[in-house]
């Protein structure tokens, strides 16, 4: 078959999908979908279906993004658009059947929005949503629309006619195009992505190797999954243009053994293409070949790093080497290597479908096209986004994702994951991109983006990432392995009161030599949330110190919980309940923590009644109370 | 080489390209701290400790791994360096205890020196603690973690050196820490206690045990294996405390378990002779020595030539041997001298005599690392001869092709590209399939074949028999991998053969070794680095020993006792008439005393008891009429005689061995001999004197050698101002001569190398109903072949205190005998007990033993047969059953 055979094949497939005369229904079942219960919304929907005896058609598909709203169910009708529904239960799967399938109600009052040409009363237009308006979707262009599993979906969707137009570039002509689109790694670094190619492309050797990088290790950061889930053909239609560009032979694809769906979807993807010619030898006819294996990692996070991916591909421990020699000099097996995250291959398959230029209209001046990050903290819409280059944290955070909820106070956003700066609420007009990030303390990272509020204290969350990256230092070096432990220690005595006055500057030289010291980005990065906690909060790190106060209330062994004797009403609940038996007070007493007993669990704050609210949390301050408790009464007359 | 130029620290500085900026900077004298990087290890860059700034380069990149190139310029004591390296340096300390006044390791520490050279005076971080456990499990040195600055040194040196990995980095962030595979001890791990990664270590997490420094060191040659290291002793109150290798030696420094930790020990075992003893009343009672020596020189005066035999010591030096040869040729009268060459390389020398005419490594032991293709041919490297193990290490991460060829799953199978298990005593058949491969797909070497050798058409003519269905049938190796170990050698360039006693000891053992030769001939394998056939001899000094006549046959440097011109050069040199009779080989010697042929043997340095076939008609060296015996141990053969004469051991006395690549090295006496014991060349010259010969008033042993050389051509050149500034490989005819690494360069030394055509033999002693099983011997790492000196050192019996059946599982259930159990291992000789080991090392068919242990003396049941031509015998191959022990005889 011919690859116009193909793609006609896979367009009258997708259009008898579209025009069918069957009700489709449309279920979002990748691992987030299946964490919200999606899988047994599946179930319902199948039995529904059964008990009126509609014949549909369900399709599963990848994450739209939206993970505030799974799991999500979209409908579409013949002729109608497709109408999506957000945290549906299997409760109200009857009712959707029901009333629309059944009876043409399209419950607005369930519906998040339409998708597709055409309108329906009552549910806007989805794209057209805050969350998604912002929002430009080159790589994620088929996630949550396409059935992962089937490759004609992504055929039909333009998928792979970039690589016919690349096997008929010459590969330098491919590279150029790379160059010219502006694309920059998406695993971080944010290197030129057309640049780093022709290193390779020009090394000397007949055997290279090309990785794909999907070791994706961020606490909180889902974008490679994601887009393996819900397209992974987008993935490996940018490795077979990166393969054919470099002059690679052998590809790899090391991915984290945790993400068995997105693992096996890829096992079905590279079938699929092998099957259709697209991938082995002499493929479309054009004397290239290529082949792809898959490589599980066994959940190092330092494996993210790419000579420490490679030993680890090599079946050695998985540590970082000093670099020179490069990748693209001596990589995997001491072959030229060039190795992408998946972002950037997902970018690829883009950019060779569509142009370099229309992919270099996107973006600002040095980062070009968009970036896909983990929007998840303290906000009210978290997901999966997709953004052009450029764009401001203040309309991710307040448009795309709605805010902070409670009516808290913005404290910070923390971007590139936990090796991540975090930039104070005086630089929310900051655009994202590489140059502006690091400039602020922070970096692009792969693209976690977490939000934080008032109750975050800076000195126990930098704590809680750096004691991340401690644990996963592969301890190869000394200023990595001993120098994150050192600072660790330091945050440690702060947070509970024992910071001395010259902790702080040691804290950031220490920092700032580790950054210097360290032998890979690991340790690079890993003091960027202290720098940066110390850089715009060092008024939280003093308070800590000077005045054992940890504003946000989170650092326990600062914290002091009392009753206030002018609202305890003598209840005995908090005295009950209190594990420790802190609370002394009797009927109609005015209860008094023993602080000496107290661990601090707030149990006591938790049961107070809320129309007493007696027991109040403090840091840094007393708060007077009796020695003892005293009767109701004579607390209020004094 | 190309040269390049940067400038380090304003000074401009030539370097050879491909060195890294660390290495640029120390050839220059420019000293860069580091605590990981390590001359015998790839570039690492962890300690952080040599950042440097070079121009035009972001950071602060490591000199350790940064390649030097032309025109950088590179600064090395910046203040941005100096404050990262001063951090790095405190964090390590805040890590470290700080007891460096006890420390195993106070003043020898690189943390210390470091810290120093830094100005390290203040501690500004926390002190933290890993509090881990220290392990003592291993007997010759202690591993404490707390110490530990996870430099990864014994790591890398263990893996990358060794090629063992017995032990890596292990878990994550502060919790990363050196350890075994499942985080246990190191006995219990494949260690193989080495100590290379003690004698690397920087700091005190690895250190030996009760170590204290030596107030004096003495450079000289490890009296272990043929390889011949270079150690040092260290000396402290007229006692050797310790050993560490010599970087200038062929083993450039590394060495094994017994050569660092088994020596010492033994020199001052309180069970050295250190008296003589003559038997009277049937107990060996002390003597003295004009007592012994008379008695001796008196006794041997009264047999004729043919009843009387000499058995010199291969683990002597060449002095020694040659006064010991001279001794029974010039005073005694016979030729009937001999040593246990005869039972490990008596068919290297005849087999590679007759196709090359020089039964000697054709090559040097530091070329085997840059060979493209390695054939390790009955040769257990790694346990027999370690440090020519590690070459073979080397080579392979080098991206050399290894074939092993073996039997038995040895450590070396783990490193092969393919390994040819095929059944004991079918070499011949499994290497002319080879070559048969070779000439079908015309993989050979015509031209070389043309040039350089001879009767190759009889050759071929002589693989007709030998297609692959035939070799299948007889080595039990699929045709293919027959074909692709052929493939692989014949196309992989430079190879090199590899053979130890897997090849020779055969009742067609220098069949073996021809084919060998054969094979390299026919692919033009030889007379270039890195290629050749390369017998690897067993003992210190067995090469010398055959080099100075200490055979029946030959006089020093292989010339033929036959031959009337070179009898008249010796009657001439030594003013007497020789014996023109080549005498009896060792095994007939021993044959002939049993039937009272011979009368009487003056024994030097062996263990027949224990190391000759069907070793039980050894004990009838007892009732022979006059056995002397000359040992630094009352060993299991000293044990029989008549006199007992206590020698000094190899670090007592002065002389030369001659290792397995024909390097000559000198042996320096590091301490007086203990107690009243004598050197070797001393003794054989008192009795030589006292029997009223003239000729042995050697006052030194570089007299000797002054003779040696006189009347040995390829050790012409050799002297021992020469020796003084390393070793020199024979031939070696002359003082200019700077000595031959290679042999066959141009010529082979019998001119053309002589193509011998071969047919299959079968091992004269095969399984069937009675005996259905192989038995193959062969050794430990942690031994040294009869155990007189190995079973004395305490720590090697900890490693590996017994014997042990190695037998497969498959054999093992059918017999019902579980791991750990006691057999009984019978043959038509006779029978021994040992405990069981449960194993797939060993195939379906084929048990191993050693024979260094005489609770379990293995070689009661060997089969004596022996090679027509070489004599050796057969101790690779005889036919055994194995019973539980305590079950009934046949069930």
């Amino acid at each position: 078959m011919t690859f116009d055979e193909i793609r006609s094949r896979a367009i009258s497939e997708w259009e008898a999908l579209e025009h069918s005369d069957k009700p489709r229904i449309y279920i979002g079942t990748a691992t987030c979908g299946r964490a919200s219960g999606a899988l047994t919304v599946l179930e319902a929907i199948k039995s529904e279906l059964a008990k009126h005896s509609i014949e549909a058609i369900i399709i599963q598909v990848g994450c739209i993004g939206l993970c505030y709203a799974e799991p999500l169910v979209d409908i579409a009708k013949p002729n109608r658009p497709r109408i999506s529904y957000s945290n549906v239960t299997p409760e109200i799967v009857p009712q959707l059947i029901e009333d629309y399938i059944v009876n043409d109600n399209p419950r607005p009052d369930l519906a998040l929005g339409t998708i597709g040409d055409g309108s329906v009363d009552g549910i806007p237009k989805l794209f057209e949503l805050p969350m998604l308006k912002p929002q430009v979707r080159i790589v994620l262009r088929n996630c949550g629309l396409i059935d992962p599993r089937n490759i004609n979906h992504y055929i039909a969707r333009g998928g792979y006619s970039g690589l016919v137009r690349a096997l008929g570039m010459r590969p330098e002509e491919v590279i150029e195009e790379i160059k010219k689109s502006g694309l920059r790694g998406r695993g971080g670094a944010g290197f030129p992505t057309g640049q780093k190619w022709e290193f390779c492309r020009k090394s000397p050797g007949k055997v290279k190797y090309l990785i794909c990088n999907a070791d994706e290790g961020d606490p909180g950061a889902f974008m490679n999954r994601s887009l393996l889930e819900g397209d992974p053909h987008a993935v490996l239609e940018g490795m077979l243009i990166g393969a054919y560009a470099i002059g690679a032979t052998e590809g790899y694809i090391y991915i984290r053994a945790e993400y068995p769906l997105a693992i096996e979807r890829l096992k079905l993807a590279l079938h699929q293409v092998e099957d259709y010619g697209l991938l082995g030898d002499n493929i479309l006819g054009s004397n290239f070949s290529f082949g792809i294996t898959i490589k599980q990692g066994a959940g190092a996070f330092v494996c993210g790093e790419e000579t420490a991916l490679m030993a680890s591909i090599e079946g050695k421990r998985g540590m970082p080497r000093p670099r020179p020699p490069f990748p693209a000099q001596s990589g995997l097996w001491g072959k030229p290597t060039n190795i992408n995250n998946v972002g950037t291959w997902g970018h690829v398959s883009a950019i060779l479908q569509r142009g370099a230029d229309w992919y270099a209209g996107y973006g600002s001046e040095k980062s070009k096209g968009t970036k896909v990050f983990a929007l998840a903290g303290k906000v009210n819409r978290t997901g999966l986004i997709e953004v052009p280059m450029g764009i401001s944290l203040q309309e991710i955070i307040y448009e795309v994702g709605g805010g902070i909820p409670d009516g808290k106070q913005f404290k910070a956003v923390q971007t590139g994951g936990p090796s991540g700066g975090f930039l104070p609420a005086s630089l929310l007009n900051l655009p994202v991109d590489y140059e502006e990030l690091t400039g602020a303390g922070s970096i692009m990272g792969s693209g976690g983006m977490i939000v934080m509020d008032e109750d975050n204290c800076m000195v126990e969350t930098a704590k809680f990432f750096l004691s991340f990256t401690q644990a996963e230092s592969c301890g190869k070096c000394v200023p990595c392995r001993l120098g994150t432990k050192q600072m660790l220690d330091i945050l440690e005595d702060i947070t509970k009161g024992e910071g001395k006055p010259e902790d702080i500057d040691l804290l950031e030289d220490l920092a700032k030599d580790v950054v210097a010291g360290s032998l890979c980005a690991l340790g690079g990065t890993a003091p960027n949330p202290v720098l940066t906690a110390v850089r715009y909060f060092r008024d939280e790190y003093e308070e800590h110190i000077i005045n054992k106060r940890c504003r946000a209330l989170a650092c326990l062994p600062l914290v002091s919980y009392y009753i206030d004797p002018d609202k305890c009403e003598g209840c005995l609940i908090c005295a009950r309940n209190c594990p420790e038996e802190a609370i002394a007070g009797g009927k109609r007493m005015v209860h008094v923590i023993d602080q000496s007993k107290c661990t601090k669990c707030g149990t006591c704050l938790d049961v107070c009644p809320a129309r007493f609210g007696a027991v109040i949390k403090v840091s840094g301050e007393e708060f007077p109370v009796p020695n003892e408790p005293i009767p109701v009464k004579k607390a209020r007359k004094e | 080489m190309e040269t390049i130029r940067l400038t380090i620290d304003g000074q401009e500085v030539e370097a050879r390209r491909g060195v890294t900026v660390l290495e640029a900077a120390q050839a220059a004298g420019i000293y860069i701290p580091t605590l990981c990087s390590d001359p015998d290890l790839e570039p690492y860059g962890a300690c952080r400790l040599c950042i440097v700034e070079i121009e035009g380069m972001r950071g602060l990149p490591p000199a350790c791994t940064t390649p030097a190139a032309d025109g950088m310029v590179v600064h090395t004591e910046t203040p941005a360096v100096n404050k990262v390296r001063h951090t790095t340096v405190e964090l390590l300390i805040a890590d470290h205890p700080s007891d460096c006044l006890t420390c195993p390791k106070n003043q020898q520490c690189d943390l210390q020196k470091v810290a120093a050279y830094l100005g390290v005076t203040q501690q500004r971080f926390r002190k933290t603690t890993r509090l881990l456990p220290i392990d003592t499990s291993n007997p010759f040195f202690d591993r404490d973690l707390n110490y530990c600055i996870l430099c990864g040194k014994c790591v890398r040196i263990c893996d990358e050196v060794l090629g063992v990995g017995a032990i890596t980095l292990a878990f994550r962030g502060y919790a990363s820490k050196v350890a075994t595979f499942d985080d246990g001890l190191l006995l219990d791990s494949n260690c193989v206690s080495c100590g290379e990664c003690v004698a690397h270590c920087p700091v005190g997490a690895l250190a030996v045990k009760d170590a204290k420094p030596p107030t004096r060191e003495v450079a000289t040659t490890c009296p272990y294996c043929g390889v011949g290291c270079g150690i040092y002793l260290g000396i402290r109150h007229e006692q050797v405390i310790g050993v560490r290798g010599n970087r200038e030696g062929v083993n450039k420094g590394s060495l094994c378990v017994k050569g660092r930790f088994g020596i010492a020990e033994f020199i001052h075992h309180p069970e050295r002779l250190t008296t003589p003893l003559i038997r009277r009343n049937g107990e060996l009672t002390e003597a003295s020595w004009d007592e012994a020596l008379d008695l001796v020189a008196s006794k041997l005066a009264k047999y004729s030539p043919d009843e009387v035999a000499v058995v010199s010591s291969a683990k002597c030096t060449n002095e020694e041997n040659y006064v010991i040869q001279k001794l029974a040729r010039v005073v005694l009268g016979t030729n009937n001298v001999d040593h246990c060459a005869r039972l490990c390389h008596a068919s290297t020398v005849a087999g590679l005599g007759q196709s090359f005419g020089a039964g000697a490594m054709t090559n040097s032991i530091n070329e085997i690392g840059d060979a493209g293709c390695i054939l390790a041919i009955g040769t257990n490297t790694t346990s027999a001869h370690p440090v020519i193990g590690l070459q073979v290490v080397k080579a392979v991460r080098n991206g050399a092709k290894l074939i092993v060829a073996n039997p038995r799953q040895i450590d070396l199978v783990r490193l092969a590209d393919l390994w040819l298990s095929h059944k004991p005593g079918t070499d011949v058949a499994l290497l002319m399939g080879m070559m048969r491969v070779i000439v079908d797909e015309g993989l050979l070497d015509s031209a070389f074949i043309e040039a350089r050798c001879e009767n190759y058409d009889a050759f071929k003519e002589s693989l007709k028999s030998f297609d692959l269905d035939t070799v299948e049938g007889i080595t039990g190796v699929a045709k293919d991998r027959i074909a692709e170990a052929a493939r692989i050698y014949a196309t992989n360039k430079p190879s090199s053969i590899l053979y130890a006693m897997g090849i020779t000891q055969h009742s067609h053992g220098t069949d073996n070794v021809i084919a060998t030769a054969n094979l390299a001939m026919l692919t033009g394998n030889i007379g270039q680095p890195s290629t050749g056939v390369n017998p690897l001899r067993g003992q210190n000094n067995v090469q010398g020993a055959c080099d100075l006549g200490a055979l029946p046959n030959v006089y020093p440097g292989y010339q033929a006792v036959a031959i009337p011109a070179i009898r008249e050069k010796f009657e001439a040199a030594w003013g007497c008439s020789l014996n023109p009779s080549p005498g009896l080989t060792l095994t007939e010697i021993f044959e002939a005393a049993c039937q009272r042929q011979i009368k009487a043997i003056y024994l030097v340095g062996e263990n027949p008891v224990l190391s000759e076939p069907c070793a039980h008609h050894m004990e009838e060296l007892k009732e022979m009429d006059f056995f002397v015996v000359q040992d630094i141990f009352l060993s299991e053969t000293a044990q029989l005689a008549d006199v007992v004469l206590p020698a000094a051991s190899f670090a007592e006395k002065d002389g030369t061995f001659t290792n397995t690549e024909r390097r000559v090295q000198r042996v320096r006496k590091a301490i007086e001999p203990v107690g009243d014991s004598k050197p070797d060349w001393w003794i054989t010259c008192q009795i030589a004197r006292r029997m009223g010969s003239q000729g042995f008033d050697f006052e030194h042993p570089s007299q000797i050698m002054g003779e040696i050389t006189s009347l040995t051509p390829s050790y012409g050149g050799i002297s021992y101002s020469r020796l003084d500034n390393g070793g020199l490989q024979w031939p070696c005819p002359t003082e200019e001569h700077p000595g031959t690494p290679i042999l066959h360069t141009r010529l082979f030394t019998r001119g053309k190398g002589r193509f011998v055509p071969l047919g299959y033999k079968p091992s004269m002693e095969l399984p069937d109903s009675e005996y259905p099983l192989i038995l193959t011997t062969g050794r430990s790492l942690f031994h040294w072949h009869t155990g007189t000196i190995t079973r004395r050192v305490k720590g090697l019996n900890i490693l590996r205190g017994e014997e042990l059946v190695e037998i497969n599982p498959e054999d093992a259930s059918t017999l019902g005998v579980a791991d750990g159990e006691m057999v009984r291992v019978i043959s038509r000789r006779g029978e021994v007990v040992a405990k069981a080991r449960v194993t797939e090392v060993s195939p379906v068919g084929v048990v191993f033993m050693t024979f260094h242990f005489a609770e379990s003396p293995t070689n009661i049941i060997t089969n004596p047969a022996l090679d027509p031509v070489a004599k050796i015998p057969e101790y690779k191959v005889c036919a055994v059953r194995i019973e539980r022990n305590g079950s009934s005889a046949r069930s």
